[in-house]
């Protein structure tokens, strides 16, 4: 793939972070940005084990300030009525800490942001499911809203035509969950345990999930006691989700991915396209993985944009082995009709 | 890698060293662990005539080596081959990249597992070379044997 630079503007790299570890992970591997969240229902990854507290949040802005990169701070649940408090306190925190922003989703807790604190910048979460120019243009008019993260659901050429449209940055993810869901939206984890992904931050929750393997091999991964797949002794599995398993259905003989299948979205070969879109921020999906996934992830996806910036010819690190279920794709980003 | 039966009252000292080493050093994992550290996690290295078994209380952490016929009551259970555990709790491989491919077996209580994998991957560095200074005259020995280990890299996955 051959590039022209000239007509690109570097974009960010945006890059995950469920732990300090893998903050500092991420920063060597050469982040311009990392993203993280509290250890609480705040953010859309509270689980087990991860996330900062305020001490460690503390720290890593240091860390990050004295190494040129920036920390922003995932604030991405939506509030229950009477429970504001845990999220104005994130808001607070996060001022208090000078992240460089704060990624939100709830219009409640934008509002507070924008009306408590008119320097802190506010992004908009993916979680918001802001897909128009004209739902982006309220938030943006309303809450002085600087970037957007783009659901999933778009083609370049409509991130393209949406840039025209809006008075703010866009941040598109290039790697890991494909999230094809209506993205704030979804209910699955609801519908199954009483836990909610959009306000308790927990898809799937570990307390509920269930693996059982057989003498053969055979994987069955159930979710608060429903089978959501069961897998072959050779077959790559995939996270326990309910938008990922295989069900029966009307007109198919066999369990079927009705959802979406259990892959990983990598938009290695589509950097010049969204460059050239006029995205500005480039994001990694994973606060739940490893720093051994983010220094792999981190450190391609940084070799690629400055092979692109440079004009050289760009040969991304096979990220295969870190994918879900062994496979990867470019969703909707290159056609609607991806499935 | 098959491993010949090792009598596990020569293991057992070299855990113990290990786990009191864990807790002096690393007292970060426990916090992140929360409640989750009094639970017994069994490690079972499935190429290895013994698995672990995992007990980590702040005061007192237990690390301990059994045998599959006799296996201590646990909570949750971990199971790989000996090189992708020791990568992964080396921070060299990604456990959810390990349980798609299914080198990786979780069973019991998925939220102590998950918080104990999230605990461990927060450590800078590596738990292993900690622990090989704990061995006195025998921490050059165990500091080659870990240099060992980490040059089986990817071989066993090639």
């Amino acid at each position: 793939m051959t590039t022209t630079p000239s007509t690109f503007t570097r974009p960010e790299l945006i890059c995950p972070a469920g732990t300090p570890a893998g903050l500092r992970a991420a920063i060597e591997a050469g982040a311009d940005a990392v993203y993280c969240g509290l250890q609480n229902a705040t953010n859309a990854r509270n689980f087990p084990g991860l996330n900062f507290s305020v001490k460690e949040l503390t720290e890593a802005v240091a860390y990050a300030n004295a190494r040129n990169a920036k920390v922003l701070l995932a604030i991405n649940t939506f509030p229950p009525a009477g429970k504001f408090d845990l999220w104005k306190d994130a808001i607070d925190t996060a001022a208090r800490l000078g992240l460089h922003a704060v990624i939100v989703a709830d219009i409640g807790v934008a509002a507070y942001a924008a009306r408590t604190y008119p320097e802190l910048r506010v992004h908009l979460s993916v979680q918001a499911g802001a897909s128009s120019p004209e739902a982006i243009r309220y938030y943006c008019e309303e809450f002085g809203v600087k970037r957007v993260v783009l659901p999933r659901i778009l083609t370049v050429t409509e991130i393209a035509d949406i840039h025209r449209q809006i008075p703010c940055e866009i941040e598109t993810f290039i790697f890991g969950n494909i999230g094809m869901m209506a993205e704030g939206r979804c209910s699955l984890t609801n519908y199954i345990t009483g836990i909610s992904t959009n306000m308790d931050g927990v898809c799937s929750p570990a307390a509920d999930v269930r693996y059982e393997e057989t003498a053969d091999g055979t994987l069955t991964t159930r979710l608060g006691g429903v089978m959501i797949d069961r897998f072959g002794c050779n077959e790559s599995a995939g996270y326990p989700t309910i938008c990922k398993g295989r069900y029966t259905c009307a007109g198919k003989s066999e369990p079927y991915y009705a959802f979406e299948e259990p892959l990983t979205l990598n938009l290695s070969s589509l950097l010049p396209d969204l460059m050239r879109a006029g995205v500005t921020a480039l994001k990694i999906e994973g606060r739940q993985r490893s720093r051994a996934y983010v220094k792999a992830v981190v450190s391609a996806y940084r070799k690629a944009v400055d092979d692109i910036m440079a004009g050289r010819e760009v040969a991304l690190d096979s990220l295969i082995a870190l994918t879900e279920g062994s496979k990867e794709s470019q969703g909707a980003f290159r056609s609607k009709t991806w499935r | 890698m098959r491993a010949l039966p090792i009598p596990l009252m020569l293991v057992q000292p070299i855990l113990a060293t290990i786990g009191s080493r864990v807790a002096s050093g690393r007292p970060e994992l426990f916090e992140r662990l929360g409640h989750h550290a009094q639970k017994c996690f069994v490690i079972d290295p499935i190429d290895l005539p013994f698995v672990l078994a995992l007990r980590p209380v702040p005061e007192a952490p237990k690390l301990t080596a059994h045998r599959r016929s006799d296996l201590p009551a646990h909570d949750a259970c971990i199971a790989g081959s000996f090189i992708n555990l020791f990568d992964m709790i080396d921070g060299a491989l990604d456990g959810d990249a390990l349980f798609f491919s299914r080198d990786l077996r979780i069973t019991g209580d998925i939220e102590a597992a998950v918080a104990l994998r999230n605990a461990l991957d927060d450590l800078d560095g590596s738990i292993f070379d900690d622990v090989g200074t704990a061995f006195g005259p025998f921490s050059k020995p165990a500091a080659l044997a870990i240099a060992g280990l980490r040059s089986l890299r990817g071989r066993s996955r090639s």
